[in-house]
Protein backbone atom coordinates (compact mmCIF):
# COMPACT_ATOMS: atom_id res chain seq x y z
CA UNK A 1 0.00 0.00 0.00
CA UNK A 2 1.22 3.48 -0.77
CA UNK A 3 1.88 6.23 1.58
CA UNK A 4 0.77 9.62 0.46
CA UNK A 5 3.98 10.74 -0.53
CA UNK A 6 4.32 7.82 -2.61
CA UNK A 7 0.94 8.63 -4.16
CA UNK A 8 2.48 11.92 -5.07
CA UNK A 9 5.55 10.26 -6.41
CA UNK A 10 3.86 8.12 -8.58
CA UNK A 11 1.88 10.91 -10.23
CA UNK A 12 5.15 13.10 -10.93
CA UNK A 13 5.73 10.19 -13.17
CA UNK A 14 2.70 11.45 -15.20
CA UNK A 15 4.63 14.88 -16.15
CA UNK A 16 6.03 15.65 -19.00
CA UNK A 17 9.12 18.43 -20.12
CA UNK A 18 7.72 21.22 -21.05
CA UNK A 19 4.19 20.89 -18.98
CA UNK A 20 2.49 23.89 -17.07
CA UNK A 21 1.00 22.31 -14.36
CA UNK A 22 -1.69 23.05 -11.81
CA UNK A 23 -1.33 21.19 -8.40
CA UNK A 24 -4.25 21.37 -5.92
CA UNK A 25 -4.37 21.39 -1.96
CA UNK A 26 -3.36 17.70 -0.37
CA UNK A 27 -1.53 14.84 -1.86
CA UNK A 28 -1.37 17.04 -5.38
CA UNK A 29 1.01 19.70 -3.71
CA UNK A 30 3.42 17.13 -2.90
CA UNK A 31 4.21 16.20 -6.30
CA UNK A 32 6.14 19.40 -6.81
CA UNK A 33 8.88 17.49 -4.55
CA UNK A 34 9.09 14.02 -6.86
CA UNK A 35 9.13 15.88 -10.66
CA UNK A 36 11.69 14.08 -12.26
CA UNK A 37 15.20 15.68 -12.44
CA UNK A 38 16.26 17.15 -15.94
CA UNK A 39 13.02 18.00 -17.14
CA UNK A 40 11.74 21.55 -17.47
CA UNK A 41 8.03 22.03 -15.91
CA UNK A 42 6.36 25.37 -14.91
CA UNK A 43 3.87 25.20 -11.46
CA UNK A 44 0.58 27.20 -11.80
CA UNK A 45 -0.67 28.15 -8.80
CA UNK A 46 -3.89 29.82 -9.67
CA UNK A 47 -3.84 32.80 -7.02
CA UNK A 48 -1.98 34.54 -10.08
CA UNK A 49 1.82 32.58 -10.47
CA UNK A 50 3.63 31.04 -12.52
CA UNK A 51 6.80 29.37 -11.44
CA UNK A 52 6.24 28.79 -8.43
CA UNK A 53 9.32 27.77 -6.70
CA UNK A 54 9.89 26.12 -3.05
CA UNK A 55 9.35 26.95 0.46
CA UNK A 56 11.19 30.41 1.27
CA UNK A 57 13.96 29.50 3.87
CA UNK A 58 13.32 30.64 7.20
CA UNK A 59 13.73 34.70 7.89
CA UNK A 60 12.59 35.11 4.28
CA UNK A 61 8.93 34.65 4.17
CA UNK A 62 6.81 37.47 1.92
CA UNK A 63 3.40 38.08 3.64
CA UNK A 64 2.40 38.83 -0.09
CA UNK A 65 3.91 35.53 -1.87
CA UNK A 66 1.71 33.01 -1.35
CA UNK A 67 0.27 30.18 -3.55
CA UNK A 68 -3.16 28.91 -3.49
CA UNK A 69 -2.98 26.85 -0.50
CA UNK A 70 -2.03 30.04 1.80
CA UNK A 71 1.57 28.95 2.07
CA UNK A 72 4.79 30.88 1.63
CA UNK A 73 6.19 30.14 -1.60
CA UNK A 74 8.85 31.65 -3.92
CA UNK A 75 9.57 32.67 -7.46
CA UNK A 76 11.62 31.10 -9.79
CA UNK A 77 14.35 32.67 -12.38
CA UNK A 78 11.16 33.50 -15.03
CA UNK A 79 8.42 33.49 -12.85
CA UNK A 80 5.58 35.47 -13.55
CA UNK A 81 2.58 37.28 -11.54
CA UNK A 82 -1.13 38.10 -13.04
CA UNK A 83 -4.19 38.80 -11.41
CA UNK A 84 -7.03 36.18 -10.18
CA UNK A 85 -8.72 37.04 -14.32
CA UNK A 86 -5.57 35.88 -16.42
CA UNK A 87 -4.96 33.08 -13.95
CA UNK A 88 -8.21 31.89 -15.02
CA UNK A 89 -8.40 32.97 -18.82
CA UNK A 90 -5.70 30.85 -18.98
CA UNK A 91 -6.90 27.75 -17.67
CA UNK A 92 -9.74 27.92 -19.44
CA UNK A 93 -8.00 28.78 -22.65
CA UNK A 94 -6.39 25.48 -21.75
CA UNK A 95 -3.00 26.70 -21.67
CA UNK A 96 -2.48 24.90 -18.87
CA UNK A 97 -1.69 21.34 -19.44
CA UNK A 98 -2.10 19.08 -16.42
CA UNK A 99 -4.08 19.55 -13.26
CA UNK A 100 -3.59 17.50 -10.55
CA UNK A 101 -6.52 17.86 -7.63
CA UNK A 102 -7.88 15.58 -4.76
CA UNK A 103 -11.62 14.25 -4.95
CA UNK A 104 -14.27 13.18 -2.39
CA UNK A 105 -15.67 11.21 -5.02
CA UNK A 106 -14.95 10.00 -8.79
CA UNK A 107 -17.57 8.52 -10.91
CA UNK A 108 -17.20 5.67 -13.27
CA UNK A 109 -18.41 7.86 -15.84
CA UNK A 110 -15.65 10.47 -14.64
CA UNK A 111 -17.61 12.91 -12.78
CA UNK A 112 -16.20 14.12 -9.35
CA UNK A 113 -17.52 15.47 -6.31
CA UNK A 114 -15.13 17.67 -4.13
CA UNK A 115 -16.09 20.59 -2.62
CA UNK A 116 -19.31 20.14 -0.44
CA UNK A 117 -20.66 17.27 2.30
CA UNK A 118 -24.34 18.56 2.50
CA UNK A 119 -25.36 19.90 5.97
CA UNK A 120 -22.14 18.99 7.05
CA UNK A 121 -18.98 20.92 5.46
CA UNK A 122 -18.98 23.52 3.24
CA UNK A 123 -15.56 24.89 2.26
CA UNK A 124 -16.06 25.79 -1.25
CA UNK A 125 -15.33 25.35 -4.97
CA UNK A 126 -12.23 27.13 -4.83
CA UNK A 127 -10.96 27.02 -8.74
CA UNK A 128 -11.45 23.25 -8.36
CA UNK A 129 -14.73 23.71 -10.53
CA UNK A 130 -13.12 26.09 -13.40
CA UNK A 131 -9.94 23.97 -13.37
CA UNK A 132 -12.08 20.23 -14.20
CA UNK A 133 -14.10 22.20 -16.85
CA UNK A 134 -11.59 23.33 -18.85
CA UNK A 135 -9.01 20.85 -17.90
CA UNK A 136 -6.93 19.04 -21.19
CA UNK A 137 -5.42 16.53 -18.80
CA UNK A 138 -7.04 16.06 -15.04
CA UNK A 139 -5.49 13.28 -12.85
CA UNK A 140 -6.84 13.09 -9.30
CA UNK A 141 -4.96 12.40 -6.21
CA UNK A 142 -6.85 10.44 -3.55
CA UNK A 143 -7.48 7.49 -1.02
CA UNK A 144 -9.22 4.35 -2.60
CA UNK A 145 -11.86 4.50 0.43
CA UNK A 146 -12.48 7.12 3.15
CA UNK A 147 -12.46 7.14 6.30
CA UNK A 148 -15.60 5.41 7.29
CA UNK A 149 -13.96 2.61 5.07
CA UNK A 150 -16.27 3.45 1.90
CA UNK A 151 -15.26 3.52 -1.66
CA UNK A 152 -14.87 6.47 -3.12
CA UNK A 153 -14.35 5.34 -6.49
CA UNK A 154 -18.43 4.60 -7.24
CA UNK A 155 -20.94 4.15 -9.99
CA UNK A 156 -22.15 7.31 -9.34
CA UNK A 157 -21.01 10.21 -7.03
CA UNK A 158 -23.34 10.55 -4.28
CA UNK A 159 -21.94 13.93 -3.13
CA UNK A 160 -22.64 17.63 -5.07
CA UNK A 161 -20.71 17.57 -8.14
CA UNK A 162 -17.22 19.92 -9.07
CA UNK A 163 -17.36 18.82 -12.69
CA UNK A 164 -19.27 16.23 -14.80
CA UNK A 165 -17.32 13.67 -17.24
CA UNK A 166 -13.94 15.14 -16.68
CA UNK A 167 -11.35 12.86 -14.80
CA UNK A 168 -9.27 10.61 -16.74
CA UNK A 169 -6.89 8.97 -14.40
CA UNK A 170 -6.83 8.62 -10.50
CA UNK A 171 -3.89 7.31 -8.14
CA UNK A 172 -4.51 6.01 -4.95
CA UNK A 173 -2.70 4.20 -2.45
CA UNK A 174 -3.55 0.97 -3.97
CA UNK A 175 -3.87 1.56 -7.55
CA UNK A 176 -3.55 3.49 -11.00
CA UNK A 177 -6.96 3.51 -12.66
CA UNK A 178 -7.85 5.34 -16.18
CA UNK A 179 -11.44 6.42 -16.60
CA UNK A 180 -12.73 5.18 -19.68
CA UNK A 181 -15.18 7.18 -22.28
CA UNK A 182 -17.31 4.61 -21.87
CA UNK A 183 -17.01 4.44 -18.81
CA UNK A 184 -15.44 1.83 -15.82
CA UNK A 185 -12.28 2.41 -13.81
CA UNK A 186 -9.64 0.50 -15.54
CA UNK A 187 -6.81 -1.26 -13.43
CA UNK A 188 -3.36 -0.31 -14.73
CA UNK A 189 -1.20 -0.80 -11.74
CA UNK A 190 -1.21 -1.79 -8.14
CA UNK A 191 0.58 -0.89 -5.36
CA UNK A 192 3.41 -3.70 -4.03
CA UNK A 193 1.32 -6.14 -2.00
CA UNK A 194 -1.71 -5.46 -2.90
CA UNK A 195 -3.94 -7.92 -4.84
CA UNK A 196 -6.77 -7.32 -7.51
CA UNK A 197 -9.54 -8.43 -4.91
CA UNK A 198 -8.50 -6.14 -2.78
CA UNK A 199 -8.49 -3.70 -5.17
CA UNK A 200 -11.78 -5.22 -6.46
CA UNK A 201 -13.16 -4.80 -2.48
CA UNK A 202 -12.23 -1.10 -2.37
CA UNK A 203 -14.26 -0.25 -5.73
CA UNK A 204 -17.80 0.21 -5.97
CA UNK A 205 -18.00 1.05 -9.60
CA UNK A 206 -17.30 -0.76 -12.82
CA UNK A 207 -13.40 -2.44 -12.30
CA UNK A 208 -12.33 -3.37 -15.64
CA UNK A 209 -9.28 -5.93 -15.32
CA UNK A 210 -7.33 -6.88 -18.49
CA UNK A 211 -4.75 -9.30 -18.48
CA UNK A 212 -1.47 -8.80 -16.25
CA UNK A 213 -1.86 -6.08 -14.21
CA UNK A 214 2.14 -4.97 -12.78
CA UNK A 215 2.87 -3.21 -9.66
CA UNK A 216 3.89 0.55 -9.39
CA UNK A 217 7.35 1.58 -9.79
CA UNK A 218 8.70 4.67 -8.35
CA UNK A 219 11.59 4.97 -9.97
CA UNK B 1 -4.55 65.67 -12.67
CA UNK B 2 -7.65 64.89 -11.01
CA UNK B 3 -7.07 64.44 -7.31
CA UNK B 4 -8.32 61.51 -6.19
CA UNK B 5 -6.84 61.59 -2.58
CA UNK B 6 -8.91 60.94 0.62
CA UNK B 7 -7.34 61.45 4.08
CA UNK B 8 -7.81 58.23 5.45
CA UNK B 9 -9.96 54.78 5.64
CA UNK B 10 -12.56 56.26 7.80
CA UNK B 11 -12.96 59.30 5.36
CA UNK B 12 -12.98 56.39 2.43
CA UNK B 13 -16.04 54.49 3.41
CA UNK B 14 -18.11 57.70 5.46
CA UNK B 15 -20.86 57.01 2.84
CA UNK B 16 -21.11 53.04 2.71
CA UNK B 17 -24.60 52.48 4.61
CA UNK B 18 -26.36 49.49 5.72
CA UNK B 19 -27.28 46.76 3.12
CA UNK B 20 -24.21 48.14 0.40
CA UNK B 21 -22.93 45.45 -1.69
CA UNK B 22 -19.09 45.83 -1.48
CA UNK B 23 -16.01 43.76 -3.40
CA UNK B 24 -13.13 43.43 -1.06
CA UNK B 25 -10.15 42.40 -2.70
CA UNK B 26 -7.50 39.70 -1.45
CA UNK B 27 -6.88 36.17 -1.67
CA UNK B 28 -7.12 34.61 1.80
CA UNK B 29 -5.17 37.39 3.53
CA UNK B 30 -2.92 37.93 1.06
CA UNK B 31 -3.50 41.37 -0.07
CA UNK B 32 -6.30 42.25 1.86
CA UNK B 33 -7.61 45.94 2.56
CA UNK B 34 -7.04 46.06 5.95
CA UNK B 35 -7.48 49.55 7.05
CA UNK B 36 -10.86 49.53 5.57
CA UNK B 37 -12.17 46.66 6.87
CA UNK B 38 -11.16 47.57 10.34
CA UNK B 39 -12.79 50.93 9.76
CA UNK B 40 -16.30 49.11 8.35
CA UNK B 41 -16.20 47.56 11.60
CA UNK B 42 -15.66 50.52 13.57
CA UNK B 43 -18.72 52.20 11.98
CA UNK B 44 -20.55 48.39 12.39
CA UNK B 45 -22.26 48.79 9.01
CA UNK B 46 -24.61 46.53 8.61
CA UNK B 47 -26.49 44.16 6.13
CA UNK B 48 -23.82 44.31 3.83
CA UNK B 49 -23.03 41.71 0.94
CA UNK B 50 -19.72 40.57 0.23
CA UNK B 51 -18.12 39.83 -2.69
CA UNK B 52 -14.55 38.71 -1.82
CA UNK B 53 -13.03 35.32 -2.55
CA UNK B 54 -12.34 33.87 0.78
CA UNK B 55 -13.81 34.98 4.25
CA UNK B 56 -10.87 36.05 6.34
CA UNK B 57 -10.23 33.88 9.81
CA UNK B 58 -12.25 34.20 12.51
CA UNK B 59 -9.72 36.92 14.06
CA UNK B 60 -8.93 39.01 10.91
CA UNK B 61 -10.01 40.12 7.69
CA UNK B 62 -13.94 39.87 6.97
CA UNK B 63 -14.15 37.39 9.53
CA UNK B 64 -13.94 40.85 12.45
CA UNK B 65 -17.27 41.48 9.81
CA UNK B 66 -18.81 38.42 10.30
CA UNK B 67 -18.29 37.85 13.94
CA UNK B 68 -20.09 41.44 14.34
CA UNK B 69 -22.66 39.68 11.85
CA UNK B 70 -22.05 42.64 9.67
CA UNK B 71 -22.79 40.53 6.58
CA UNK B 72 -26.34 39.65 5.68
CA UNK B 73 -24.72 38.10 1.98
CA UNK B 74 -21.03 36.30 1.85
CA UNK B 75 -20.67 35.95 -2.27
CA UNK B 76 -16.93 33.74 -2.27
CA UNK B 77 -15.50 30.59 -3.73
CA UNK B 78 -14.05 29.30 -0.95
CA UNK B 79 -13.97 29.31 2.74
CA UNK B 80 -12.51 26.85 4.62
CA UNK B 81 -10.32 28.37 6.87
CA UNK B 82 -13.20 30.13 8.67
CA UNK B 83 -15.29 28.54 11.39
CA UNK B 84 -17.60 31.28 12.57
CA UNK B 85 -18.51 31.54 8.77
CA UNK B 86 -18.76 28.32 8.49
CA UNK B 87 -21.17 27.62 11.20
CA UNK B 88 -23.44 30.88 10.57
CA UNK B 89 -23.68 29.16 6.96
CA UNK B 90 -24.32 25.67 8.21
CA UNK B 91 -27.40 27.40 10.90
CA UNK B 92 -28.67 29.50 8.28
CA UNK B 93 -27.81 32.84 9.86
CA UNK B 94 -25.70 33.92 6.96
CA UNK B 95 -26.71 34.12 2.88
CA UNK B 96 -23.98 32.35 0.93
CA UNK B 97 -23.55 32.07 -2.83
CA UNK B 98 -20.42 29.94 -3.33
CA UNK B 99 -19.42 30.16 -7.01
CA UNK B 100 -16.46 29.07 -8.91
CA UNK B 101 -12.88 31.56 -8.33
CA UNK B 102 -12.41 31.76 -12.25
CA UNK B 103 -16.21 32.82 -12.28
CA UNK B 104 -15.79 35.26 -9.88
CA UNK B 105 -12.51 37.27 -11.05
CA UNK B 106 -14.26 36.87 -14.58
CA UNK B 107 -17.56 38.66 -13.10
CA UNK B 108 -15.33 41.35 -12.04
CA UNK B 109 -13.79 41.27 -15.23
CA UNK B 110 -16.95 41.52 -16.96
CA UNK B 111 -18.37 44.36 -14.79
CA UNK B 112 -15.36 46.82 -15.69
CA UNK B 113 -15.08 46.04 -19.09
CA UNK B 114 -18.53 46.75 -19.70
CA UNK B 115 -19.94 43.52 -20.69
CA UNK B 116 -23.31 42.28 -19.04
CA UNK B 117 -22.49 38.74 -18.92
CA UNK B 118 -19.92 35.65 -19.82
CA UNK B 119 -20.01 32.45 -20.93
CA UNK B 120 -17.89 29.99 -18.81
CA UNK B 121 -17.80 25.97 -18.83
CA UNK B 122 -17.19 26.02 -14.84
CA UNK B 123 -20.19 24.42 -12.88
CA UNK B 124 -21.65 22.98 -15.84
CA UNK B 125 -23.85 19.79 -14.99
CA UNK B 126 -23.58 20.76 -11.17
CA UNK B 127 -25.80 22.50 -8.64
CA UNK B 128 -24.28 25.64 -9.26
CA UNK B 129 -25.93 25.70 -13.08
CA UNK B 130 -29.43 25.21 -11.97
CA UNK B 131 -31.75 28.43 -13.10
CA UNK B 132 -28.60 29.37 -15.01
CA UNK B 133 -29.03 29.58 -18.79
CA UNK B 134 -26.91 26.63 -20.89
CA UNK B 135 -25.31 27.82 -24.21
CA UNK B 136 -23.62 25.47 -26.54
CA UNK B 137 -20.65 26.86 -28.54
CA UNK B 138 -18.63 24.42 -31.04
CA UNK B 139 -20.37 21.18 -29.01
CA UNK B 140 -19.47 22.30 -25.78
CA UNK B 141 -22.06 23.40 -22.59
CA UNK B 142 -21.35 27.00 -21.31
CA UNK B 143 -23.57 28.91 -18.21
CA UNK B 144 -24.57 32.52 -18.73
CA UNK B 145 -23.20 34.23 -15.69
CA UNK B 146 -24.08 38.24 -14.98
CA UNK B 147 -21.23 40.58 -14.50
CA UNK B 148 -20.78 41.69 -11.05
CA UNK B 149 -22.94 44.85 -10.14
CA UNK B 150 -21.41 46.14 -6.99
CA UNK B 151 -21.89 49.41 -5.33
CA UNK B 152 -18.41 49.51 -3.59
CA UNK B 153 -14.68 47.61 -4.86
CA UNK B 154 -12.15 48.14 -2.20
CA UNK B 155 -8.98 47.34 -2.90
CA UNK B 156 -5.07 47.30 -1.26
CA UNK B 157 -2.49 48.01 -3.71
CA UNK B 158 1.51 48.84 -3.09
CA UNK B 159 1.68 51.58 -4.58
CA UNK B 160 -0.60 54.39 -6.25
CA UNK B 161 -0.31 58.02 -6.94
CA UNK B 162 -3.05 61.07 -6.44
CA UNK B 163 -4.16 60.46 -9.71
CA UNK B 164 -5.77 56.91 -8.45
CA UNK B 165 -3.23 54.94 -10.69
CA UNK B 166 -2.40 51.75 -8.84
CA UNK B 167 0.73 49.46 -8.61
CA UNK B 168 0.39 45.67 -7.21
CA UNK B 169 3.13 43.72 -5.84
CA UNK B 170 3.79 40.08 -6.18
CA UNK B 171 0.26 37.28 -5.60
CA UNK B 172 -1.44 40.44 -3.25
CA UNK B 173 -2.25 41.58 -6.74
CA UNK B 174 -4.58 38.25 -7.00
CA UNK B 175 -8.66 40.19 -6.95
CA UNK B 176 -7.37 43.46 -6.52
CA UNK B 177 -6.97 44.59 -10.40
CA UNK B 178 -10.39 43.27 -11.50
CA UNK B 179 -12.17 44.45 -8.67
CA UNK B 180 -10.66 47.73 -8.95
CA UNK B 181 -12.49 48.03 -11.88
CA UNK B 182 -15.60 46.48 -10.83
CA UNK B 183 -17.18 49.14 -8.40
CA UNK B 184 -19.30 52.07 -9.37
CA UNK B 185 -17.09 53.70 -6.44
CA UNK B 186 -14.07 52.55 -5.74
CA UNK B 187 -11.58 52.79 -2.99
CA UNK B 188 -7.96 52.26 -3.04
CA UNK B 189 -5.57 51.55 0.23
CA UNK B 190 -1.91 51.77 -0.55
CA UNK B 191 1.32 51.36 1.32
CA UNK B 192 3.03 54.17 -0.77
CA UNK B 193 1.06 57.23 -2.04
CA UNK B 194 3.03 59.57 -4.20
CA UNK B 195 2.86 62.29 -6.30
CA UNK B 196 1.13 62.34 -10.13
CA UNK B 197 4.30 61.66 -12.03
CA UNK B 198 5.75 59.31 -9.62
CA UNK B 199 5.16 56.28 -11.41
CA UNK B 200 6.12 54.93 -14.62
CA UNK B 201 2.92 54.87 -16.76
CA UNK B 202 3.68 51.81 -18.59
CA UNK B 203 4.41 49.86 -14.80
CA UNK B 204 0.87 50.96 -13.94
CA UNK B 205 -1.69 47.92 -13.49
CA UNK B 206 -4.77 49.93 -12.71
CA UNK B 207 -5.25 52.94 -14.68
CA UNK B 208 -6.47 56.07 -12.02
CA UNK B 209 -9.52 56.36 -14.02
CA UNK B 210 -11.19 53.11 -12.25
CA UNK B 211 -10.26 54.59 -8.49
CA UNK B 212 -12.07 57.26 -7.32
CA UNK B 213 -10.79 57.53 -3.49
CA UNK B 214 -7.02 56.93 -2.48
CA UNK B 215 -5.48 57.06 0.81
CA UNK B 216 -1.98 55.39 2.51
CA UNK B 217 -2.76 52.66 4.51
CA UNK B 218 -1.25 52.98 7.71
CA UNK B 219 -0.35 49.73 10.42
CA UNK B 220 -0.72 47.14 8.04
CA UNK B 221 -0.11 43.78 9.63
CA UNK B 222 -0.09 41.29 6.74
CA UNK B 223 -0.84 38.18 8.54
CA UNK B 224 0.22 34.82 7.46
CA UNK B 225 -2.13 32.26 7.18
CA UNK B 226 0.56 29.20 6.36
CA UNK B 227 4.06 29.91 7.16
CA UNK B 228 5.53 27.12 5.25
CA UNK B 229 9.94 27.20 5.09
CA UNK B 230 12.81 25.17 4.22
CA UNK B 231 15.71 25.20 6.36
CA UNK B 232 18.72 26.48 5.36
CA UNK B 233 21.47 25.10 3.62
CA UNK B 234 24.28 25.01 5.18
Amino acid sequence: MFSKEEIAQRIAKEIKDGYYVNLGIGIPTLVANYIPKGINVVLQSENGLLGMGPFPFEGEEDADLINAGKQTITTLPGSSIFDSAMSFGMIRAQKVDLTILGAMEVSENGDIANWKIPGKMVKGMGGAMDLVASAKNIIVAMQHVNKAGESKLLPKCTLPLTGVKCIKKIVTELAVLDVLPEGGFKLLERAPGVSIEFIQQSTAGKLIVEGEIPEMRLD
Amino acid sequence: MINKVVSGAEEAIKDISDGATLMLGGFGLCGIPENCINALVNKQVKNLTCISNNAGVDDFGIGLMLKQRQVKKMISSYVGENAEFERQLLSGELEVDLIPQGTLATRCLAAGYGMPAIFTPAGVGTEIAEGKEVRNFDGKDYLMEYAFDADYAIVKAWKGDTAGNLIFRSTSRNFNPVMAMAGKITIAEVEELVEAGELDPDYIHTPGIYVHRIFQGKDYEKRIEQRTVRKSEG
